[in-house]
Formats: structure tokens, C-alpha cells, sequence
């Protein structure tokens, strides 16, 4: 392990002593927090509206959805491909850039694997009330052929729910330790709960040795995996015969789209986390300026496959394929178009590359440009296909002809989103953020040298 | 014009008796071995039926009143009927959107407008050529894009070569939807509308519509079954719709059987989108010759 920790010089640490920055990062854990159980209470709230829209939908059916005919798929399947996308982040930090060395992002390993965890639950979710039957889901493990590609999907959604959830728990048991032995000023049931989760964590080198060899077997899995679950749901579309998805170049364009929106959830979080936990001394100004050149690579890998994507097609205009396209470039969705590729893809490019606007609060605002952009990007993926048939559209109600989601489509879908930020402030309130033993490790290290 | 129709329709009875002959001769034979449990109000209607050895005769009609087959349970409805491969042949150059496969399908299968297994589309090739109608229904394709996707088997291919759905199983993903290059199937968005009966679900029939789950044309094999024509076929007044077995190579309209081969080599059959692989079982004959001109009268299709 220490070999893979080099160039210590460049690790941004606090000058502090190691009893110190143990108190910094689990200060939160045991102080109450007003703002904490507002924030939880607005969380609940929204997705307390998003279950009422749910039951509707269960007693109505889906005719509660603008979903019709030919828009058979709506933001229902548009949100399970972007909190796919998400996901993908824990991948990205926790194994990619600590296999790569990056040591500068230790910090924001826990992170990362939080969101991970929390976009994929929530994906699971969404696509279960995506479903017109949700009653017969046994029927997926009772009757599934492995030929369908969602059953690919299934099994990759469970391999990579699992992988990311352990190694989320490994790389957090020695902190579980320090919780337990350490906060000693906490309700009865938190106590007992990290002392069960500990699992006779002592501290022993011996203990260290097989943790850090279980992580590097997690972290070299995760990759094909992640690669596996992202590329699997662009097949959900690859594999059809629609104009507008029948491309072979779904695959790397929805994983590097992927990476790019992890880089920005990433960052949006690092901005509230440091914010909101006072971790100014752990979240650096260089993490954000590291991440924002993150964020540009990948964006830029993004606008490679974008161009490939879109350049064959609009070149050829070939029948529905450029009915499709012509929509979307000049046509009903070309506002959206425009600005989901301008705004969220080449304006973070272009200013992201000037190291003022990679500060904190500026960068945190293009994130969000980037994550709302990577969301109506989904929906411009998903639904102006399906209203792109070969055979005409004719003799249907008004409403099969545009899609204008309804009220309990919204209500879910912001339920879904407040189900991830309720997981992730769960794990934040109930864990420490930061690997405090990874830190402690390289604050050795630094010693050392 | 009257007796035009009578005539029209004594030929009709004649084809269905004909398709029904073998069914009706044993049934026949039943009921004569049972005559003394004859039944007070048997009609004395008599209608013309084909025996077994291929001469005309006239029999009771309650004679010929096949036993009534119970709907098939799911996993019969897998199987398919032995020997059979069903195949439907639009001739494009007779339909004047009239409408009435659309409304006997409605009528049959307990749909309203809103999610009807047929449509009959304007369609037109290219700027120059003039607009035609296209009844299209299920292709009943071969290589089903529909069933190579679904996750759970609720859409089979059967031997018949008809495409079925067990609305039983159908999980309602939609991805058969988004699969079908023809936009062939419809989604029970909400509680299905229908009329209130007790009959039993079976995928044969495709009634009672379930919520949440997919639905498309089936060719009414529980009709097949019976050696009866689907309503599509028997209702069109200007004799579009061909069915048949290419087994038998033979297809009807209802009022004139031909030679499946025949038909699609002399009138240069062919199938939607041959190029997308899924080899479909609908064939078309080209809008070439028409019976009318083309008018605009979607008089009907205002849903």
C-alpha cells in the first residue's frame, strides 16, 4: 500500500495533530443539528408527496403518467439512466483515482462511494414504479431469460449495488472502530450500532493488512463493473430497432457522459459537505481546482462521443433517423438540444479551463449547470425517439403526440432525487465523511518522509 | 343491390362452412349417435356445408353448431395449433378505409378507440406516387423484435406462427414497445374499459384487458381454433384481407379463396420494412390497379 501512496509532498493535509483532525472529522457525528433535521424534515416532506403521487399511481395505473402510446418510456426511465450515470462516480473516484495514485483525492473517497451507493438505490426504486405492474416484480426472478437485456441489467445492477456497498463498508471499518471507541456521548442505539458493525475492528496491523487487500480486490472489480452496469443500460436502447438509438456507439457515450456527471456530483457535494461540516481544512481549494480539470477531460471525452454520435446521422439524414435529428437540431426539442449542449457541455469546457472559475462557489455553479444539463440530456436520449417511428403516427389523441410529464411523474421524480439526498445525509450524519484512517495513513507517511 | 348482398352473404356462410366443414362433420356424427337427447328447440334451418368426402350437403345448422371450445389456459396458448402457419395479405389496392376490421377487432376483443390492434394508416412513398391506405395490425414476425426482448416470457413465438401475450405475466416494462419497429402493440395505461364479463383470461382471446400490461393483435387463434376467421377478415366489405396457412397455401378473404403462393408471385407480394430482418407474416400487395380512388374520408377516425 504505501507504494501506491507516493508524491506525499503534494497531499494537502492540516498542520494538526492526528487527535485533532479525529475530532474535526467526527465532530458532526455526535452534535445535534437543527439544520440537520430541517433539512430531513423538507427531504421527508417531498418524498412523502412523491408517495401519494405513487399511490395514485398504483390505483389509476400509469394513465396517470403522460406516458401513451409511441411515448411509451418517460423521465421515469430518463431519471433510472441518470442516477445509473451517477453512480458510476464511486467507481470513478474511489478506485479509479486511487488505483492512478491520485492520493490528492483520498479525501474525497468516502464521498464518492456514498453517492454511488445512493444513486443506484434510488435507480432501483425508480425503474420498480416505472413498472405497469410492479405486483408481478417476482416475476423477474420467477420467469427471466437471460436473452432479454433487462435481466443484464438486473444482474449487473445487483453485482455493482453489492460491490459498491462493501466497498463502502470495508474502507469504512476502522473509522466504525474509532466511532465506537471514541463518541462515547451518543444515544444508546448508535452506540450499540457501530459496536455491531465494527466487527471486532482492533486496530491490528494484521487487520490493516487484509483490509487494504480486500480494497485493492474491490477497487480493481468495481471497474469492469461500472463500465458493465452503464454500458448495459445504453443497450436498453442499443438493441432496438428505433431510429435514433440503433447505434453502436451508445456504450462508451453513455459511460463517458456518466463519468462526466459523477465528476460534477462530486463536486456539488464537496461544496455543501465542506460547507455545512466545516471541513475548509480536509475539502481544499485544491480538491475543486483538481476536480474542475477532472471535470474538463471528461466533459471533453463527453463531447468526443456527443459528435460521433450525432455527426453520422445528421450527415446522412436517412428517413426517421433524420426526421429525429432534424427535431432535435432545429425542430420542437431544439431549445432543449441547444442548450443541454451548449450549456451543459461546452460552456463548462470553456470556462472551467480558466483556474478562477475552478474556486469553490463558481465551480459548484457549473456543476450544477453540468448535472441539470446531464438530466434533460436522458430525457432528449429517451423520449423524442420513441415519438420518431418508422410508420406514421396517425389517428391518436392529441395527447400520444407530445409528452408533458404530469404532476405525479414530477412528484416521483423529485421524490427520487430527495430519496438520494436523504440516503447520502443519513450516511454522512451517521459516518465519517472523510477516511480518517486513509488520512491518518498518509499523515504517516508525510511523517515519515 | 339486395339480392347482390344476399348472394354476398350465402357465399360468405358457404367459405366459413367450408373452413368449418371437418369441425362440423364430427360434430354432426355426435349429434346423430345422440338423438335421443335431442333438444326441443333445435331450429330446422338448413345451411351448406362440405362432407368429408367433397360433396355439398345441407345439414341442420344445429348440427354444425361445433362444440364450444373453453379459452385455452396459458401454457396450451404457448403451444400453438399443430400444423398451422398463419399468415395475413393486405391488398393495398382495395382498401378505402372503410374501417370495419378496426371496429369487429374493437368489438371482438373488447377494446375502445383508444388502443385498437388495428390502424389503418395514409401512407404515401414518395411525393409523386399517390397516397394509399395501409391496414396494418401485429406482423407476427418470425424474428420477433418483441420477444427477443422481453424479461420474463410474457410474448412467445408459437408454431403457428403467431405472437401471443400472457397478460398473466407481462411485468408491464414496455420494452416490447420501444422493441416494435411497427408500433404494433398498445399499453393498458389505466383500468381497462371494457365490457363487464366473467369470462376467463386466457392469451388466446386477449380478454379481459388487464392494467398495466401490453396488448397487440393476436390473429384470434381462439377463433382459429374453431376453423373460424378472424372478425378482421369476415367484416371487411371490400375483401382486403386475405388469411390463410401457408401450410395449406391456401388464404381467403371470405369470399374468394386463392393460392397463397400464386397471390404473392403474380401480384408481386411483399413485406413492410423487409430489411429490418424481423421477417414478418403480414405481406402486402402493392396499390397498383386500385378498386377506388384515393379520398381522404377519415370520416371515421376522429377518436
Amino acid at each position: 500500500m504505501s507504494d501506491i501512496i507516493t508524491k506525499i509532498e503534494r497531499v494537502d493535509l492540516p498542520e494538526k495533530d492526528f487527535e485533532n483532525i479525529e475530532d474535526d472529522l467526527l465532530r458532526h457525528i455526535s452534535r445535534p443539528s437543527r439544520n440537520y433535521r430541517i433539512w430531513m424534515g423538507i427531504l421527508l416532506l417531498i418524498i412523502l408527496i412523491g408517495i401519494v403521487a405513487y399511490v395514485r399511481q398504483l390505483k389509476y395505473g400509469l394513465a396517470v403518467t403522460a406516458m401513451r402510446d409511441y411515448t411509451s418510456w418517460g423521465i421515469y426511465i430518463s431519471n433510472f439512466v441518470f442516477f445509473v450515470a451517477v453512480s458510476l462516480v464511486g467507481s470513478l473516484v474511489s478506485s479509479i483515482l486511487r488505483l492512478s495514485k491520485a492520493s490528492w483525492a483520498t479525501p474525497l473517497n468516502r464521498i464518492s462511494e456514498i453517492i454511488a451507493i445512493a444513486a443506484i438505490i434510488c435507480a432501483s426504486i425508480i425503474i420498480i414504479v416505472d413498472m405497469g405492474r410492479p405486483d408481478r416484480f417476482l416475476n423477474v426472478f420467477l420467469y427471466g431469460r437471460i436473452q432479454s437485456p433487462i435481466i443484464w441489467d438486473v444482474i449487473i445492477i445487483a453485482t455493482y449495488l453489492v460491490i459498491s456497498f462493501l466497498l463502502f463498508f470495508v474502507s469504512l471499518l476502522p473509522d466504525i472502530g474509532l466511532c465506537r471507541d471514541r463518541l462515547t456521548n451518543l444515544p444508546k442505539w448508535q452506540k450499540n450500532w457501530y459496536r455491531l458493525l465494527a466487527c471486532n475492528w482492533k486496530d491490528k496491523p494484521e487487520q490493516y493488512a487484509n483490509l487494504k487487500k480486500i480494497i485493492a480486490i474491490l477497487e480493481i472489480m468495481v471497474i469492469p463493473v461500472a463500465f458493465a452496469i452503464h454500458t448495459i443500460t445504453s443497450w436498453l436502447f442499443a438493441t432496438t430497432w428505433r431510429p435514433g438509438w440503433d447505434s453502436t456507439n451508445l456504450g462508451p457515450y453513455f459511460v463517458s457522459g456518466a463519468f462526466m456527471v459523477g465528476a460534477a456530483c462530486i463536486i456539488i457535494a464537496m461544496f455543501f459537505i465542506r460547507k455545512n461540516l466545516r471541513l475548509h481544512e480536509y475539502i481544499t481549494h485544491k480538491h475543486f481546482d483538481n476536480m474542475g480539470k477532472l471535470l474538463v477531460l471528461l466533459s471533453l471525452v463527453y463531447l468526443y462521443f456527443n459528435i460521433n454520435e450525432y455527426l453520422g446521422p445528421a450527415f446522412k439524414m436517412v428517413g426517421a433517423e433524420g426526421e429525429h435529428i432534424t427535431e432535435l437540431f432545429v425542430g420542437k426539442y431544439a431549445p432543449m438540444y441547444w442548450l443541454v449542449q451548449l450549456g451543459g457541455l461546452v460552456f463548462p469546457i470553456l470556462i472551467l479551463i480558466f483556474r478562477p472559475f475552478r474556486k469553490p462557489f463558481p465551480i459548484m455553479i457549473v456543476s450544477s449547470v453540468v448535472l441539470i444539463g446531464a438530466w434533460l440530456k436522458r430525457f432528449l436520449i429517451v423520449i423524442p425517439t420513441l415519438q420518431h417511428t418508422y410508420l406514421p403516427i396517425q389517428d391518436v389523441d392529441e395527447s400520444y403526440l407530445h409528452y408533458i410529464p404530469t404532476w405525479e411523474e414530477w412528484a416521483i421524480t423529485f421524490a427520487s432525487f430527495a430519496g438520494v439526498l436523504l440516503i447520502i445525509s443519513v450516511l454522512i450524519k451517521l459516518y465519517p465523511v472523510l477516511p480518517i484512517w486513509e488520512i491518518r495513513e498518509q499523515k504517516r507517511l508525510i511523517k515519515a518522509n | 343491390m339486395n339480392e347482390n348482398k344476399k348472394n354476398q352473404s350465402a357465399r360468405r356462410k358457404f367459405v366459413k362452412a367450408f373452413l368449418t366443414g371437418s369441425v362440423g362433420a364430427v360434430a354432426g356424427k355426435k349429434l346423430l349417435s345422440s338423438l335421443s337427447a335431442k333438444d326441443e328447440n333445435v331450429s330446422d334451418e338448413q345451411i351448406t356445408a362440405l362432407s368429408s368426402d367433397g360433396k355439398l350437403i345441407k345439414v341442420l345448422k344445429s348440427q354444425v353448431d361445433h362444440p364450444h371450445h373453453k379459452p385455452a389456459s396459458p401454457s396450451e396458448a404457448r403451444k400453438g395449433i399443430y400444423g398451422k402457419k398463419f399468415v395475413l395479405i393486405v391488398d393495398l389496392a382495395k382498401c378505402k378505409n372503410a374501417r370495419k376490421c378496426i371496429d369487429s377487432c374493437e368489438k371482438h376483443h373488447h377494446l375502445t378507440p383508444d388502443r385498437p390492434f388495428i390502424k389503418v394508416l395514409k401512407m404515401q412513398d414518395n411525393p409523386k406516387a399517390s397516397p394509399y391506405w395501409m391496414p396494418k395490425k401485429c406482423f407476427q414476425c418470425d424474428n420477433p423484435p418483441c420477444v427477443k426482448v422481453c424479461p420474463v416470457g410474457a410474448t412467445y413465438k408459437r408454431t403457428d406462427n403467431i405472437v401471443l401475450i400472457d397478460n398473466d405475466r407481462c411485468i408491464g416494462c414496455r420494452f416490447c414497445m420501444a422493441a416494435c419497429p411497427y408500433s404494433a402493440r398498445v399499453f393498458n395505461w389505466g383500468k381497462p374499459q371494457t365490457t363487464e364479463d366473467n369470462q376467463a383470461y386466457s392469451p388466446e382471446t386477449s380478454v379481459p384487458s388487464k392494467i398495466g400490461t401490453v396488448e397487440k393483435c393476436d390473429f384470434c387463434p381462439d377463433l382459429l381454433r374453431e376453423n373460424k376467421l378472424p372478425p378482421c377478415i369476415t367484416s371487411c366489405p371490400n375483401g382486403v384481407l386475405y388469411f390463410g396457412d401457408a401450410n395449406d397455401d391456401t388464404v381467403t378473404n371470405g369470399e374468394e379463396t386463392v393460392r397463397l403462393s400464386e397471390l404473392l408471385r403474380d401480384k408481386a407480394g411483399y413485406r413492410y420494412m423487409e430489411d429490418l430482418g424481423t421477417e414478418p407474416n403480414v405481406y402486402y400487395l402493392p396499390p397498383v390497379d386500385r378498386m377506388f380512388p384515393f379520398q381522404d374520408n377519415t370520416e371515421a377516425s376522429d377518436v
